[in-house]
């Protein structure tokens, strides 16, 4: 544990980068600006690799813990720490920054400094929520994330981005102003204390319990989004560019599975083992129905989209069957998503950009025109459908087998899924990709350039090593996960 | 102290000449000196002067140097303004605005309830002059009338009151008047009644629902630097006198008062924020987000009050309140400036449809107001946030957590509108390509504007302990 504030850094310097990348102004700079980001969004990589590579895994305390005083009125504090649990997102989200800088590469071509800028911002915007140790500084974090991702639906979107944009932005916001609400409770509670994890400490009677636990939830499922607040979720995913669309996807969902761990069963454990029941319904009916609602969908952004729900579906399931491996699988899950889920908004990006469809009727016989990119497309839809080696299988094979172990018929119902899954994505690929040249448009694609060649090659790096090795990934979440558990068995009325 | 600040100001009514830019320049001469003047005489002490009509405290010090700072911005954005608009181009806006700020003043040291209506009916009659101050514009006309003859309503309203209060008490000096009612010796009947005109009264200053009616008309109607100056300066005199009446005052009846209090607040809240909605022309929405927004401001007030046994509660719950005060007259100053300098050409710029695409022309203005804009809303990391925040934090401690979640509800309504203004900037093609020109001043201090209204929002906490200090010291 070095001196630098590393933590600080993973969060300041793409937001720097990203208002430096704004300074230089209109289209005519563009290239500049692409370098920049791009060396904004590397260097923001860089910083975070140290997290991984300095992390003390046997212990499940917080590190790299950065403590200042902010706002002593109300004793807010820029206080900043990473266990087991978020280190993996803050560097799994830089990942993805560097990424989506290179998706919008030439795509991208009106506004070049503001589209990168907001990335790069939003980025350190999220690192913020994933390391924040303050609840203020979290909420802060985490309503600040909603500006950028709302700019870029609304000004590099489809054409029914505005609504999208508004649905999005204000769903949100609706639970988090409760959540906010809540914030100010434990607040008031704690005696005045807005630490994170003053508040996991703090005993608490069950009815107080109990409507902190919904006010999470309502905040968090639809971050989520759980069923039946993710109606958000397909329109921005839609709506949204390419870069968007994957930021959404792999980071951005993942704040409200975060937010459960970090807030929801800590602080109101007795009132998260009550209402579990409550949490895994609505997580099957995810599961089950989204899977189902995927496969009817003929937009292929929107089959992704609902394949998502029901992915996020496995995590929230995993995280309120209390068992360790539930758990890790459902972190596994969380991260093996942001890959596949990326890749695949990106795969569909590559297609749109060529073809302007993302209807899976335009296409069929991709294989042909585009061979290098059909095998990486064939590889992420295995792993989106959770076919084993793959990232996605781990996770949800993880949160199964956890599932057995609490009721059968629940890992029963879950397990399904690996039908539907394999049924909506495998069904899509075929449709898009094999069988004779369609149209002209078909006929007229290019196959993959080396940029794009590269971030394929990122990502699947990503899906399969975690399929084929997740060791390196669940060991470090270990002790802070078997700590959350101990803490959530113990009861907190008093 | 205030002796000397109002014989500058008087003084300075007879320098005026013909010239507009000296009468600009000595204006802001003399904002500037009677803000050294107050800056100086500063004190942590509380002194009265004039038989006691008057009071100096750290509040008053505090509200008055924002009250010069404001002012001085406000003169500095409608510069321009009127020099474009020959029918206006008169220095009397200098005067009147001058006459107003010393009302303004006269309200914020009130220690007597005939000074405080003597600050108001200066203030007003300023205000009034204003408004209708562009002669030949039938809507300005007409919201003067408007403006007059409500604004009279009021301040019978509040002499009604006050001559109430006077009946009950026997005295109109508000520190005895309290002392008095600290006896309990006194005729409830009558004070109640008082303090209900004394409400009304106050109600309509503020522009809070029921007595709201006058506002939107008001700002729609009146030039906009006139707008510009009645959403900023105003609201910060209104919070004092406020504070000077009701708590300093009348906090042993606060039960009474503090009820209607609470139904105003909600009632503003409603009816602003869902009003605004509907608006299509910008003056019109911010006036009724002027209306939530004291609405929302009202709240830390009433319920500073419920803390009352433990005095340190209270205190925050006032510096809540004024800290949204502030923040808000930022804000709002920030705003309407940026008006103004897209109205330039003689050309008005206040329908919401004329920021189309300000992100296309002019990518750093757009970016201003997308912050003044999340900052009204309440969204961090602006400065709105952490008013709003430090509002609903008192709310709650005092243990009102349904007017929370009332408050909390009406404010993403509220949310809708500001991010329909950031749509049509960034969202929408411009219909008229011109880049915008401004001169240098005006750009710089709305740059200056806006990142204050950044900066403030990740540091709030130097404007918040100031406001803190100044209330405890006060009280």
């Amino acid at each position: 544990m070095s001196g630098t504030p590393l933590l600080s850094l993973a969060i300041w310097v793409p937001i720097l980068a990203g208002l430096l990348v704004l300074a230089t102004g209109s289209d005519r700079n563009a290239p500049l600006a692409r370098m920049l980001s791009l060396l904004g969004a590397v260097a923001g990589l860089l910083v975070t690799i140290p997290l991984y590579t300095g992390f003390d895994m046997h212990t499940p305390a917080m590190q790299f813990v950065e403590l200042k005083s902010w706002i002593p009125s109300f004793n807010v504090n820029y206080h900043l720490g990473v266990d087991g649990i978020s280190m993996l997102f803050v560097i799994l989200n830089s990942f993805i920054t560097v990424t989506v800088v290179l998706a919008g590469w030439q795509v991208i071509d009106s506004k070049v400094a503001q589209y990168n800028a907001g990335f790069l911002i939003m980025s350190g915007l999220l690192n913020g929520i994933f390391s924040a140790l303050d609840g203020l500084l979290f909420y802060v974090f985490f309503e600040a994330s909603l500006i950028p991702l709302y700019l870029i639906i609304g000004i590099w979107g489809g054409p029914n981005r505005v609504y999208a944009a508004f649905k999005f932005f204000l769903f949100t916001l609706l639970g988090s102003l409760l959540f906010l609400l809540a914030l100010i409770y434990m607040y008031l509670k704690s005696g005045g204390s807005f630490s994170i994890l003053d508040w996991h400490q703090m005993p608490l009677g069950m009815a107080p319990q109990t409507w902190l636990f919904l006010a999470f939830l309502v905040a968090f499922a639809v971050k989520v989004p759980m069923w039946p607040v993710h109606t958000w979720l397909p329109d921005a995913h839609v709506e949204a560019p390419t870069g968007g669309s994957i930021v959404l996807a792999a980071i951005a969902l993942k704040l409200g599975a975060y937010g459960f761990l970090r807030f929801s069963l800590p602080i109101a454990p007795d009132a998260s083992h009550q209402l579990a029941g409550l949490v895994i319904a609505l997580s099957l009916i995810a599961i089950i129905y989204i899977g189902f609602v995927a496969l009817a969908q003929e937009d292929m952004k929107k089959l992704v989209a609902y394949s998502s729900i029901a992915h996020m579906g496995f995590v929230t399931l995993g995280f309120f069957i209390f068992s360790a491996m539930g758990i890790e699988g459902a972190l596994v899950q969380m991260i093996s998503h942001g890959f596949v889920s990326g890749a695949m908004f990106f795969s569909i990006g590559v297609m749109y950009d060529r073809a302007h469809s993302r209807q899976i009727a335009d296409y069929g016989g991709v294989v042909n025109k585009m061979p290098k990119f059909a095998a990486f497309f064939m590889l992420f839809a295995m792993a989106n459908a959770g076919l084993p080696a793959t990232s996605g299988f781990v996770g949800e094979f993880m949160v199964i087998l956890a599932a057995v172990g609490y009721n059968f018929w629940i890992a029963f119902a879950a397990a399904t899924t690996m039908v539907v899954g394999a049924a909506y994505t495998l069904w899509m690929y075929k449709r898009v990709v094999f069988g004779a040249v369609a149209n002209h448009h078909v006929a007229e694609l290019a196959d993959i350039n080396a940029r794009e060649f590269f971030i394929f090659v990122l990502f699947a790096l990503g899906a399969l090593g975690m399929g084929l090795y997740p060791q390196p990934f669940t060991e470090v979440m270990h002790s802070s996960v078997n700590e959350l558990l101990r803490h959530v068995a113990l009861s907190k009325i008093q | 102290m205030l002796a000397m600040a109002c014989l500058i100001l008087l003084l300075d009514l007879f320098v005026k000449d013909k010239k507009r830019t000296l009468t600009f320049v000595a204006t802001q001469l003399t904002l500037v000196a009677t803000a050294v003047l107050t800056f100086a005489m500063t004190s942590a002490d509380v002194g009265y002067t004039f038989s006691n009509m008057y009071v100096g405290d750290l509040l008053s010090d505090l509200l008055k140097l924002l009250l010069y700072l404001t002012v001085l911005v406000v003169l500095f954005y409608s510069r321009g303004y009127i020099l474009e608009r020959e029918q206006m181009a008169r220095g009397e806006y200098y005067v009147l605005v001058l006459f107003a700020t010393l009302g303004m003043m006269v309200m914020i040291s009130a220690n007597h309830f005939l000074t405080v209506y003597l600050g108001l009916e200066l203030l007003s009659l300023s205000l009034y002059a204003m408004v209708a101050m562009n002669r030949d514009s039938v809507p300005a006309t007409e919201a003067a009338m408007k403006y007059f003859v409500l604004g009279a309503l009021a301040s019978g309203l509040l002499l009604y009151g006050m001559s109430m209060i006077y009946g009950a008490t026997g005295t109109l000096e508000i520190r005895a008047v309290a002392e008095r009612l600290d006896t309990g010796q006194v005729d409830r009947t009558i004070l109640v009644f008082g303090v209900v005109f004394l409400v009304s009264g106050i109600a309509f200053k503020l522009g809070v629902v029921p007595f709201h009616m006058w506002i939107p008309d008001v700002y729609h109607g009146a030039p906009t630097a006139v707008t510009l100056f009645i959403a900023t300066a105003p609201k910060l005199a209104a919070f004092a006198i406020v504070i000077r009446m009701l708590v300093s005052g009348l906090i042993v009846v606060s039960s009474d008062w503090q009820s209607m209090l609470i139904l105003l607040a909600v009632l503003s809240m409603a009816i602003g924020n869902v009003a605004a909605i509907a608006q299509t022309n910008l003056k019109r929405m911010l006036a009724y987000s002027a209306i939530s927004h004291m609405g929302f401001m009202l709240l830390g007030l009433v319920t500073g009050v419920v803390g009352g046994d433990a005095p340190f509660v209270s205190i925050s719950a006032y510096s809540a309140s004024m800290f949204y005060v502030v923040t808000y007259v930022l804000t709002s100053a920030g705003t309407f400036g940026m008006i103004l300098l897209l109205a330039r050409n003689g050309v008005e710029s206040d329908d919401l449809d004329d920021l189309k695409g300000l992100n296309k022309r002019s990518p750093w203005f757009a970016a201003l107001m997308m912050m003044m804009m999340f900052s009204m809303a309440g969204v961090p990391f602006f400065v709105g946030f952490f008013a709003k925040f430090s509002v609903l934090q008192s709310v709650v401690a005092a243990g009102q957590l349904w007017l929370a979640i009332v408050a909390v509800l009406f404010s993403l309504i509220g949310c809708f509108y500001y991010l329909r203004v950031v749509k049509i900037m960034y969202f929408d093609q411009p219909i008229d390509a011109t880049p915008i020109e401004a001169p240098m001043d005006m750009k710089v201090l709305i740059s200056a504007n806006g990142l204050a209204v950044a900066l403030l929002g990740i540091f709030p906490q130097a404007l918040m302990s100031l406001c803190a200090v100044a209330l405890l010291r006060s009280l």
